[in-house]
């Protein structure tokens, strides 16, 4: 009952991450065929300052997609108070991004911070801001396509949150309002705490999909755009380094880094976890 | 926010101030979010159905000149839309058949089974869970080019018809299901087969329903892999497809073009989540364990 599903996940999952591990110590030549050589591409990865600035760009780009989760935070507890109307077209709303297909999605921001005839170029020239090529300048894009991410995520962050905040038990706001707490205190000394579970959830998958992000940096850089040196992250450097540039024994030892950096910064990510996060 | 209410197409309707005085800022916090987050939809219509000298018009007009729609069609003899939306189709329609099939089956066993290895299995499974895509894209890559299936629909397809995640999510919810309705099946003399089609597999269809739903919306939206084997425009799905077009219009910049296109691709899950919202937000809601 289980052969089918165990031989395909070993076949096409399990046996590749070897596979990549040992392409990682190998270089191949430009016409198939590899050679052994050890450790000489993570020697190359890390002389070169590719990488150093790739993982610096990844790791802006994944703080700004976390400093997006306040924003969903905010969303949730509003959607969340008694007798408010039209919750579920809200909801609906803040979703929809979440289900719909990132390379569309991108396509659509391209167009709007486009520098020449963009909506939010011509929209910012209401309030005296001069216009810029948001994508396609590399002291933005990477910045613009963080914004891209934590508009695309914080329906999925929000429903998360919404989970959470329906098991904070009732009494307690209840208890709280006869001590006459306003709000805001009752958000910062009830909401808040005893959300943090959540919170941390969130975190932690976010912090996972964002330093594997592909799709919209994709879509957004590419070979043409000249922010995409300035602009990559390393799962882009990885993508050219693999299949533009065919120099696969470079981009699996950046596959392993990769690996390696995610499931350090998860670890840390629990470590920490310790200080702040209340579990009931 | 600020920007998009400036830009906002209609006027913000005012909250009944009378009725419920104490959620005006909520309302009014909301929607000017809401806003934001339907901006780039509104203009992606508004921009699909113009002119290419009309997208380009400074400063942008709000409402298109002359109103065309020609770019929905002209679009399909552009890019091979039409086999696009049909590989789609095809690339969604077998993953997620084979994922809800294969994975009900082997979560049924993880779940209720006894054979030799179970626990070894099941903790291989869950480190697969935790695989980046990109530490094994290159030799599925490999495997497929040995296969001789680059640029074939199965391509597509095969790889993605099995689900680390899937079994998790399928083995969770069998465990879930009381223990005395199979016993009474064997009983009855079900062997275990009998038992997982006839008795488990239809009170597992809630699970099996927020799996597809999934599977369905990851498998539609999948660039990566696509991009990675495909490199036909004919045997592309949309997603690909779409860069396929971005990467042929990157002079002309024929956005309206871009537009429509990008608006029919991803029109179909954006209609799927408006008729079945609820189970769609439910089934993501479940999905927190994908990386």
């Amino acid at each position: 009952m289980i052969a089918p599903l165990v031989t395909g996940l070993a076949v096409f999952y399990l046996w590749p991450v070897f596979q990549t591990g040992y392409y990682s110590f190998t270089t191949w030549g430009p016409f198939g065929g590899s050679e052994f050589t050890g450790l000489a591409n993570y020697v190359a990865l890390f002389e070169d300052d590719e990488l150093l600035r790739a993982v610096k760009n990844t790791l802006v780009y994944s703080a700004i997609v976390v400093a997006g989760i306040p924003l969903a935070i905010v969303v949730a507890a509003l959607l969340n108070q008694r007798n408010l109307r039209g919750v579920g077209v809200y909801r609906a709303l803040y979703f929809l991004p979440v289900v719909t297909m990132p390379a569309a999605i991108a396509m659509v921001w391209k167009w709007l911070y486009n520098g020449d005839h963009g909506l939010i170029n011509h929209v910012l020239s209401f309030v005296g801001i001069p216009g810029q090529n948001w994508a396609s300048d590399s002291r933005f894009a990477l910045y613009a396509i963080a914004v891209i991410a934590v508009w695309m995520t914080v329906g999925y962050n929000m429903v998360i949150f919404l989970a959470g905040l329906q098991a904070i038990p009732k009494e307690l706001y209840e208890a709280a309002e006869i001590d006459g707490a306003s709000k805001i205190r009752q958000f910062r000394s009830i909401t808040l705490p005893l959300l943090t579970p959540s919170i941390f959830f969130v975190a932690v998958l976010t912090v996972i999909a964002s330093l594997q992000a592909f799709d919209v940096l994709y879509m957004i850089l590419g070979p043409t755009n000249p922010a995409t040196v300035e602009s990559r992250t390393i799962v882009y450097l990885f993508y050219e380094k693999a299949f533009m540039e065919n120099d696969k024994g470079a981009a699996a030892a950046m596959a392993c880094v990769l690996l390696v950096f995610m499931m350090a910064i998860t670890a840390v990510q629990f470590r920490l976890q310790k200080r702040w996060v209340h579990y009931v | 926010m600020v920007r998009a209410e400036a830009e906002s197409p209609r006027p913000v309707p005012e909250p009944r101030a009378t009725a419920r005085p104490r959620h005006f800022v909520t309302h009014t916090v909301l929607i000017a979010g809401a806003i934001a987050m339907m901006t780039p939809f509104v203009w992606q219509v508004l921009t699909a159905v113009r002119t290419k000298a009309d997208s380009e018009s400074v400063p942008p007009k709000l409402l298109p000149e002359h109103w065309q729609f020609s770019n929905f069609t002209k679009i399909f003899t552009e890019i091979p839309f039409g086999e696009q939306f049909l590989n789609s189709v095809l690339l969604t329609t077998g993953r997620t058949v084979a994922q809800v099939v294969l994975c009900s089956m082997a979560g049924y066993a993880f779940a209720r089974l006894r054979f030799p290895g179970r626990n070894v299995i099941f903790v291989l499974l869950l480190s697969v869970l935790m695989i980046p895509s990109q530490l094994i894209l290159l030799p599925q890559y490999q495997i497929m080019m040995d296969l001789g299936w680059l640029n074939t629909i199965q391509a597509l397809i095969v790889p993605g018809m099995f689900s680390a995640f899937g079994t998790f999510l399928m083995r969770q919810f069998f465990a879930g299901i009381p223990v005395e309705l199979e016993e009474a099946a064997r009983l009855d003399g079900c062997n275990p087969w009998q038992t997982f089609w006839l008795v488990m597999a239809p009170l597992a269809k809630p699970g099996m329903v927020a799996l597809a739903i999934l599977t369905i919306i990851w498998s539609w939206n999948d660039l990566l892999w696509p991009l990675v084997v495909n490199n036909d425009p004919k045997l592309m799905p949309l997603s690909a497809g779409l860069a396929f077009l971005q990467g042929a219009h990157e002079v002309n910049n024929d956005l309206p073009l871009m537009m429509a296109g990008s608006l029919l691709a991803s029109l179909p899950m954006i209609i799927a989540f408006v008729v079945l919202q609820k189970r769609f937000i439910q089934g993501i809601a479940m999905s927190g364990l994908k990386g």
